[in-house]
C-alpha cells in the first residue's frame, strides 16, 4: 500500500472512484490517486480479461487505463485529478 | 501556426534545447506529454516540497534552474501535449498534436525530438501482475507526489537507478525487504577494464555512496538468475535462485528495472535510420554530433539517441540548437563551432565511465530473452513461445511476426516488447539482432479518437497527418 510521505501538505481534492468518494491531493495523477487509495487493479486486458495495474507511470504502457468522466481508455497516469472527477475502473 | 522549431518533451535535453534556440531568436515551441516540465529525471521539480526533494537527493533538485532557465526564455510551452504524426512538408513538417482531447497541427522548420528513454522490458513470469511496476514508476510516485510503498516492497533487477530508488526508499523511511541483484557472476572483472574513467567519473564516488547506505538497510541478493513473480490477481511474492538456490519471498509491490534504453518509436515511424548498439543490447537513432537523423531537419537530442544521462542529455539540447541556429542562419558555422566547443567537452567528460557502467549492468539473456509461456506482449498479450513459433513457422522479421502474432500492435506500440521481439528473433535464427531490425511503428504513434481527428480543419496538412 502507497503512503504519503508525512510533510505532504498539498490541497485536498475530492474524486469519486468506482462510485466511493476519495481524497487526493493537487498535483497527483489520477494514478497516484488511485495507488494512494489502495487501487490495485485499473483495468482488465481485452485478450484474456486478466487485472492489470500501472507498469510505467509516464505514459508509455497504457496499463493503466480507466475511464475519467466518462471518457474511455484514458491513461490515468497523465491525467491530474480535479474536484468532483468521476473515475471508473473496470 | 509556424515556428522555426518544435521540441518534443521537456526533460533535460527538451529544456535545453528550446532554451538555446529561443536565445538566438528562432521561434520555438515546447510540446511535453506531461503536465509539469523535467520531463522523468525533474519530475515535478518545480512543485516538490523541500522534504521531498531532500529524499530525492542533490541530483534532483538540480533540475530547477534548467525548468527556471526554460520558462523566462521566450518559447511556447505546451503540457499536456501528445504528438501522433509527423508528416514533411515544404521543407518542413506537419506536427499532429492532441492537447486536451482536440488535435491541431503545426508547421516547423525543424524537429528536436528529445523524448528520452524507456526502461528495458523485463519480461519474467508474473510481471503483468497489478503490483509489479518499473522501478522509474516507483520513483515518479515519489517525485509527483510523495507516495511510497511502506511495506511489503522487493527490488529486482539491476543498474544505476534500481539502487537509486532504494537510496531514497531508504531516506523515505522505508527500506525494501530485498533488492534482489541480477547482474552475472564475473560482471565487475569485465567492466574493470574500462574502471580508469570510471574512477575519474562523478558517478564513482556518488555510487559507491550510495550503494554503501543501501547495503546497509536492505538485504541484498546477490548473482540473481531466476525471477518469477507469483500472484493471483495481484502481486503476492518473488521466486528466485541464487547460487543455484531457490527461495521465495513475499511481496505486495515488486519493482522491476535493468537499465534504460532509448525510446525510438518516433524516429521509427519517421523513417529516420537505426542502429544497433552491441554495447547495450538496444537500437538507437543513427546521429551526427548536433544530433542530426538521417532526414535534414528531424534532431534527436538526449537519452533518445543514447544513454547518457541528464546532463550529458541537456548538452546536446544545446548542441541540437546551435546546429538549427546554424542551419536557419541565426549564427555563422564559426559561430556555431565557437560555442560548441566547450559543449562537446563538457559532453565527454559527462559521458566518462559510462562505458563501466554498460559492461557492469548489461542484463543477462536469460532476463532479455523469455521463453515459453511468459508474456512477452503486454498489450496484446503474447507470449514468448509464440514468437518462437512463428519464427521457426517462416516468419522472419519483427514485422511479419507482428502480423502473424499481433505483438507490437496494440496502445504501447511495441515500446515494452519491441527489444524483447528483436531478441527472440535473433536467437531462434541465429542471426545478429543488428540484422534483425526493429519492430517498425506507425503514425498514429499513440491512440487517437475519430473525433479527435475530426477536430482537424481540413487541410492538405490534415489529410497527410492521417491517410498514408
Amino acid at each position: 500500500m502507497f503512503a504519503r510521505l508525512p510533510d505532504e501538505q498539498a490541497r485536498a481534492v475530492t474524486i469519486t472512484v468506482d462510485g466511493t468518494t476519495v481524497t487526493a491531493r493537487e498535483g497527483d495523477s489520477v494514478a497516484a490517486a488511485l495507488l494512494a487509495a489502495g487501487v490495485r487493479a485499473f483495468r482488465v486486458t481485452a485478450a484474456s480479461r486478466t487485472p492489470r495495474g500501472p507498469l510505467c507511470m509516464m505514459g508509455a504502457c497504457f496499463d493503466c487505463t480507466v475511464t475519467i468522466d466518462g471518457e474511455r481508455n484514458v491513461q490515468a497516469c497523465l491525467v491530474r485529478v480535479a474536484n468532483g472527477m468521476r473515475i471508473d475502473t473496470t | 501556426m509556424t515556428v522555426d522549431v518544435l521540441v518534443i518533451g521537456a526533460g533535460p535535453a527538451g529544456l535545453a534545447a528550446a532554451t538555446t534556440c529561443a536565445q538566438h531568436a528562432l521561434s520555438t515551441m515546447l510540446v511535453d506529454e506531461q503536465p509539469s516540465p523535467g520531463g522523468q529525471v525533474y519530475r515535478g521539480v518545480a512543485e516538490a516540497p523541500l522534504a521531498r526533494r531532500n529524499i530525492l537527493g542533490h541530483d534532483f533538485a538540480a533540475g530547477a534552474s534548467l525548468v527556471d532557465a526554460f520558462m523566462r526564455c521566450g518559447a511556447d510551452y505546451s503540457p499536456g501535449t501528445t504528438v501522433w504524426s509527423i508528416a514533411p512538408r515544404d521543407g518542413g513538417f506537419d506536427i499532429a498534436l492532441r492537447v486536451a482531447r482536440q488535435s491541431r497541427l503545426v508547421h516547423a522548420r525543424a524537429v528536436v525530438i528529445a523524448t528520452g528513454a524507456l526502461e528495458r522490458p523485463f519480461p519474467i513470469s508474473g510481471w503483468t501482475l497489478p503490483g509489479v511496476m518499473m522501478a522509474g514508476a516507483a520513483q515518479a510516485l515519489l517525485k509527483s507526489s510523495g507516495l511510497v510503498a511502506r511495506e511489503g516492497v522487493v527490488l529486482a533487477g539491476n543498474g544505476p537507478l534500481l539502487w537509486l530508488v532504494a537510496w531514497q526508499y531508504v531516506r523515505a523511511g522505508a527500506p525494501p525487504l530485498a533488492l534482489l541483484d541480477t547482474t552475472p557472476r564475473g560482471r565487475l572483472a569485465q567492466a574493470l577494464r574500462h574502471a580508469p574513467a570510471f574512477f575519474a567519473s562523478s558517478y564513482f564516488g556518488k555510487g559507491l555512496a550510495l550503494v554503501r547506505d543501501v547495503r546497509r538497510r536492505v538485504r541484498v541478493v546477490e548473482y540473481v538468475d531466476a525471477l518469477a513473480i507469483d500472484g493471483d490477481d495481484v502481486a503476492r511474492g518473488v521466486r528466485y535462485r541464487a547460487d543455484g538456490r531457490a527461495a521465495t519471498i513475499g511481496a505486495d509491490h515488486v519493482f522491476l528495472h535493468q537499465g534504460v534504453v532509448p525510446d525510438i518509436n518516433l524516429v521509427s515511424a519517421l523513417g529516420c535510420a537505426i542502429e544497433w548498439d552491441d554495447a547495450n543490447a538496444c537500437f538507437r537513432p543513427a546521429v551526427d554530433a548536433w544530433g542530426g537523423t538521417s532526414i535534414p531537419g528531424i534532431y534527436v537530442a538526449g537519452d533518445g539517441a543514447g544513454i547518457g544521462g541528464a546532463h550529458a542529455a541537456s548538452i546536446r539540447g544545446r548542441l541540437a540548437a546551435l546546429a538549427i541556429a546554424n542551419a536557419q542562419a541565426r549564427i555563422g558555422g564559426d559561430e556555431r563551432d565557437r560555442l560548441a566547443r566547450p559543449l562537446s567537452r563538457d559532453h565527454a567528460q559527462a559521458l566518462r565511465g559510462r562505458r563501466f557502467l554498460d559492461a557492469l549492468y548489461l542484463p543477462d539473456a536469460a532476463f532479455r530473452r523469455p521463453q515459453g509461456d511468459t508474456i512477452a506482449c503486454r498489450c496484446e498479450e503474447v507470449r514468448a513461445g509464440a514468437i518462437a513459433r512463428a519464427v521457426r513457422d517462416g516468419y522472419a522479421g519483427p514485422n511479419q511476426v507482428k502480423s502473424y502474432t499481433r505483438c507490437g500492435m496494440g496502445p504501447c506500440q511495441g515500446r515494452y516488447c519491441a527489444l524483447t521481439v528483436t531478441e527472440i528473433i535473433a536467437h531462434e535464427s541465429s542471426r545478429p539482432a543488428a540484422s534483425v531490425g526493429a519492430l517498425h511503428a506507425r503514425f498514429p504513434l499513440k491512440p487517437v479518437t475519430l473525433a479527435e481527428i475530426a477536430s482537424l480543419p481540413v487541410t492538405d496538412g490534415a489529410m497527410r497527418a492521417v491517410v498514408r
